[in-house]
Order: structure tokens, then sequence, then C-alpha cells
């Protein structure tokens, strides 16, 4: 029988730079996993962004570029339509995605593009060392938002990009899990293959965003982020797939 | 009986698998790691299912689930 | 790169002249972002990439399109933006990504009058941004400036070679006049570079039967970034050494040098006919390279020269790389800012009253 409790070939076997309890791990494991379970280990092209994903293309063992912060989707849009054969993904958090380059998001969303996103929203920026991102919640506090995220100081609400793409026609697959717990890894690997069969079913573009959790940035333990993802961050951003 | 097998010098000690082993098997060693923390350990005798839950929730690719 | 060999003119302007030599010199992808005076271009992009059968996308923004052709570069095929002044500043960071990814793509810049939206009128004010690097960071981009389109044609077909040959962003710096003016331009383009290109090895198409690439800029680590920019450098130096390229008129015995470029080289062509039928020795050299700045060419003129003139569409740039390389000569200066362009009649009196 197979064990599927291994870790993919499509993922290098060296140490990441992550923090402990940091959810990246977790999420290039699941990319690997499905690249490899579809066999397209020598087809695919990631897009790293900037932000703690940065160094991906030093863990995954597939071709990988960098991106400018926020243009990891026109650079995807440029590789897809160099190369249409190719499986074309980007890999982006939050600040990256959600706030410098939501204009390409919106963009590439509504094209239509034939690409697949992974969305790592983990409600702040974790590299540049924890200011607010526009999915930071309200009250939480981070070092832009010192006595936490509050509306009325014109720090804006939570951005929910899933539900900000779900009405574009260019839009074929939106998704959102958690990797808080072992069901929601589970879940997110289901939902980030069914955003890559998309793409090689060519219906255009695809998103999976995912709750992933800062430890190090959120001052919690490990289990602690988990449990606040659960009973916090899911009213905010609830789970399940939102456009198919 | 399916086994946990544990890199203890990959572990960043986040202790998420030990919270989420349904059969209580996992715990944090008392030594530290090369890293200098607390690993995961499978206790000596314990009972696993191959749920791979603590493979799943593993970010650093400590573990692996033998059946 | 073209069948049939036989030279036919066509009626072109510049911006749909330099369209038509991208595709010919094998552009697979292009995305532009409206801006006057150069939308002619993308225009003829959206019509003519179609009918070839490859990838146009009119991006959301300067920004978009200078990363979508980064994209495009990634896999190793030629690729192309063009834009106009304004939108070229927002494109520098995609080109100093590119600089630091070595990765080969041209850029169009039809210049227009700036700072901030100016005017849509010609002007060469942005000479310091296109040879200084442009964006942040320590590099610099190989820059050409045709003064026909005739010559853009030409001049984009090198930039594609350049380009892959260097690995490396390359600006084709026109202006308003040379991108909207309708002149004859010869098919098929004459290719300049004769080098063997290198296979693109480092390109990003599948890890197949070979280990996985990556492109990046990042170069965390001691001093790794130190030595990634030091062999810039040299590929800076080399390019310094190999790619000066100028152009000249009436040189043989000239005593007054005018040096201009772009459609102000065209002005300053007539001024030298107009001095010579007034027995003044005049000469006109001409910088098609801006970066590399030819100064081996002017140098070596400069040694019969009396006065040298340098005119531009600008408060003076150009002139900065020719006092730096006739540092002991007589440097005069004519410039017109926002759009004003030195006529001949002006030129002619400014190197009268030098006499």
């Amino acid at each position: 029988m197979k064990n599927e409790f291994l870790p993919p070939k499509s993922l290098r076997d060296v140490n990441t730079h992550y923090c402990s309890g940091c959810g990246h791990g977790i999420l290039h494991r699941l990319v690997a996993q499905v690249i490899d379970e579809l066999g397209l280990r020598e087809r695919v092209i990631g897009v790293a962004p900037v932000g703690c994903a940065v160094l991906a293309y030093n863990y995954w063992d597939f071709d990988v570029s960098e991106a400018a912060h926020g243009r990891a989707l026109a650079v995807a849009t440029g590789i897809k339509r160099s190369r249409p054969e190719k499986i074309v993904f980007t890999y982006q958090g939050d600040g990256d995605l959600a706030s410098i380059g939501i204009a390409e998001t919106l963009h590439t969303a509504n094209r239509g593009e034939n690409l697949t996103c992974v969305f790592v929203n983990n409600a702040c920026y974790g590299m540049t060392g924890g200011q607010m991102a526009p999915t930071t919640m309200i009250g939480q506090k981070t070092t832009t938002t010192p006595w936490g995220r509050d509306p009325a100081f014109g720090e804006g609400w939570p951005l929910k990009v899933s539900e900000l793409l779900a009405p574009l026609k260019g839009v074929s697959y939106l998704a959102r899990s958690s990797i808080s717990k072992p069901q929601g890894v589970r879940q997110t690997y289901q939902y980030i293959k069914k955003a890559f069969i998309n793409q090689i079913e060519k219906k255009g573009f695809s998103m999976v965003e995912v709750l992933s959790p800062c430890p190090t940035i959120w001052k919690k333990t490990p289990i602690e982020a988990a449990k606040w993802i659960d009973q916090e961050m899911v009213k905010e951003f609830p789970l399940g797939v939102i456009k198919e | 009986m399916a086994k946990v097998k544990i890199e203890k010098d990959r572990c960043k000690g986040c202790e998420l698998c030990v919270f989420y082993c349904p059969l209580k098997s996992l715990e944090l060693s008392s030594d530290l790691n090369k890293r200098g923390v607390r690993a995961a350990n499978f206790k000596k005798d314990a009972k696993c299912s191959g749920c791979g839950f603590c493979f799943l929730i593993c970010a650093d690719r400590c573990i692996k689930v033998e059946k | 790169m073209e069948k049939n060999k036989k030279l036919t003119k066509v009626l072109m302007s510049g911006n749909e002249a330099m369209g038509e030599a991208a595709i010919r010199a094998g552009c697979k992808f292009y995305s532009g972002y409206p801006i006057t005076p150069q939308n002619e271009l993308t225009a003829y992009m959206a019509r003519r990439m179609r009918e070839e059968g490859r990838a146009f996308v009119q991006a959301e923004s300067e920004l978009a399109a200078i990363n979508m052709i980064f994209g495009a570069a990634v896999t190793g095929v030629r690729t192309m933006t063009s834009s106009s002044s304004p939108g070229i500043s927002l494109k520098q960071e995609g080109i100093s990504y590119l600089a630091g990814c070595q990765l080969p793509a041209v850029i169009i810049n039809v210049m227009r009058g700036g700072p901030g939206l100016g005017n849509i009128d010609s002007s060469q004010s942005d000479y310091f941004q296109s040879t200084r690097g442009g964006g942040h960071g320590d590099y610099f981009t190989p820059t050409l400036a045709p003064w026909s389109a005739e010559e853009a044609t030409k001049l984009v077909v090198l930039a594609f070679d350049l380009a892959d040959y260097y690995r490396t962003p390359v600006l084709v710096l026109a202006d308003a006049i040379i991108g909207q003016m309708m002149e004859p331009v010869g098919l098929p383009f004459e290719r300049m570079f004769k080098k063997k290109l290198p296979k693109k090895t480092w390109a990003l198409t599948g890890a197949k039967k070979r280990p996985a690439n990556a492109v990046m800029s990042l170069l965390l680590g001691d001093r790794v970034l130190q030595r990634h920019n030091e062999r810039l450098g040299r590929k800076w130096d080399k390019i310094k050494e190999k790619e000066q390229r100028f152009d000249t008129y009436k040189v043989q015995d000239a005593k007054y040098l005018i040096v201009a470029y772009g459609s102000q080289a065209r002005i300053a062509f007539e001024a030298v006919d107009i001095l010579r039928k007034q027995n003044i020795k005049a000469g006109l050299f001409r910088p098609i390279s801006l970066w590399p700045y030819p100064e081996k060419g002017l140098k070596e003129l400069a040694k019969g020269v009396k006065k040298v003139l340098v005119v531009e569409q600008s408060l003076g740039q150009m002139v900065e790389d020719v006092r730096a390389a006739l540092p002991l000569g007589e440097i005069s200066f004519l410039g017109k800012a926002g759009g004003g362009i030195p006529l001949a009649k002006e030129i002619v009196g400014a190197i009268k009253k030098s006499l």
C-alpha cells in the first residue's frame, strides 16, 4: 500500500528558515505533493512572492522564479502566455497579493488567466516584522496598529479577497481552508489539487486561500495560534468552497 | 501497528503533533536537540493507529509514519 | 528573419515600424499600457501579434506590463514592452529586477516632456534615467537612440540581439517625433549583430532532464550579492568596450562639431548643411548607443576640432557625458526643455556666435 505520510519528491530534503509553528512548511509540502500526484514536476513553473516565502525555490525541486513584491500574478501571466503548455502557479502572502499586488490579483483573475494561485493569509506582514496587512483582524495588534486594528482610526476592515474575486467571470474556482489542524491540512490538499486540475483542464483562474498561522508575529505559541485561527479568524474568513 | 519515526534534529518544537495526536502517543523530549529545542518524541511502547495527523501538521518534515 | 530578401519600402510611423521590427526579430510576448505618444505601437502589436499567433496582453498598469515581460523573459522567449516617459518611470522597478536577474528583454521609451505628467511633445529629458540605470541598485541598461523610423527598426532588432547576448534588458530610446513621424522603411530589416547568441540554459521551461532552475535577484549570505554585482560589473565593462555605436556626418575636416542624438540629430544634420554652405566647417557626431556612450569615437574625432556644441531637447543631460569624454574641450550647450526643440537656425546661430 502506498504510504501517504512520506515527504513528496518535489520537496527538497532541506531544513527551512521558517519559524516554529509557521504554516509555510506545511503548504510547501502540500503544493509539492499535488505536483507529484498529478505528475507535473517536469512542466510546472512556480512564482515565489516577496515575503517569508521568497526563498521557496530553495525548498521546491522544480523551476521557480522570483517576482517583485505584489507582481507574482503579472509574472505568471507572462510565463503562461509565453508557454501555454506549462503549468504555472503563484504562491503569495496577504501583503503581496492583497495589498501591493491587489491590482494584479484583480486583473489577472478578471482576464481569466489559466493560472493557479495559492494565497497564504496569515493576517499580517511576517517578513518585515509584523505590520498590519489588509487581512489583519479587527483589534489585532501589530507594529503599525499597536492598539489593535481599529476602523475608527481609518485602518479599515479585513479585506476578503476571495469574496472580492468571486463575482468575476474569469474566476473558475475559489476555496478557503485552514491548516491549523490535520483535517484542515487534508482539506487544503484537496483544494489545491482541484485548483491545479482546473488549470490542466483550461478552466481559467483558480485560487485557494489558506489561513495559516504566524505564531511569532501573533505572539502566541503554535498551539495558541492554531486555536486563534479556529476560534477567531474563521469568523471573519469562513472556510469552504466559495466558487466552483 | 503503525509507528511514528521522528528526525529529532529537524524538529523546531512547535508541539502541534503532540497536541493533535488522538492517542496521546507523542510528547516533547526532556532534553534539547541540535537546534536547542525540545523535540517531539514517540513515547516508548505507545500506540499508533497510523492516522497521520502528526505528519500532516508537521511543517518541518521531521515525521514519517510507517504502517 | 525574412524569406523574401527583396528590399521594399513601406510608409510607416516610427511606432509601427518598431512594432514590426520586434515581430520580425521573433518577439513572442508583448505587453503594454496606453500612453501617448507611443499608442500606435501598442495598437500595432495588438493586431500583429495575434495575426502571428503570438501573445499580446494589454496590462492593467505599467507595473504589470513590465512584470509580465519579466515572466516571459524567465521562460527564455523574446519579449518587449513599450511606453513613454511617465510610464517608463513606473517600469523602473521591473527593469532593475530584469537587470538583477540577468533577463533579456527590450523596453522602448518614446519620450515625452516631463517632469510629472509634463506634456506629449517630443523631449529628450529621460537621458539620465536611461543611461544611469534608472531604477534601484548598481546596474546599467544598454540604450539605443534611433534618428529615423528605419533606423529604429534596425535598433529594435539589435536590442533583441544585445539583450540575448549579454542577458540584460536593453532600452530603445526614441522620442515623440521619431514615434509619430511617417517615413519610408526598408523591409526586411537588417540585422547588425553578427555574433552567435548563447543558449538559454538558465530559462524556466520545466525541470525536464535537468536539475531545477531558479531565477532570482535576492542574494543573501556573506558577500554573495557583492560577488554577483562584481560579475555584473565585468559585464557592463565588456559592453562599454564592445558596444559603443555612433554615426558621423561631414566630420573629416570639421572644426566645429555638433553632438546630438535622436530627432534632434536630424535637425543638427540640416544645420551642418546650412553651415557648410556658409563655408563654416561643421560636422555632426551622432551617438547611437547612449549607454555605453561612444566616448572612444568622440575623443578621436574631437582631436582636430576647435569647438563642440551639444544640442538636446532638455536642459542638458548628454552634455555631461560629452564633458566627461572631452575634459579639456571647449564645449557649449544649446537646449530646450518641456517640448521645446532647438531649430536648425538656432543651432547655426549658436555655432556662428562661437566663431
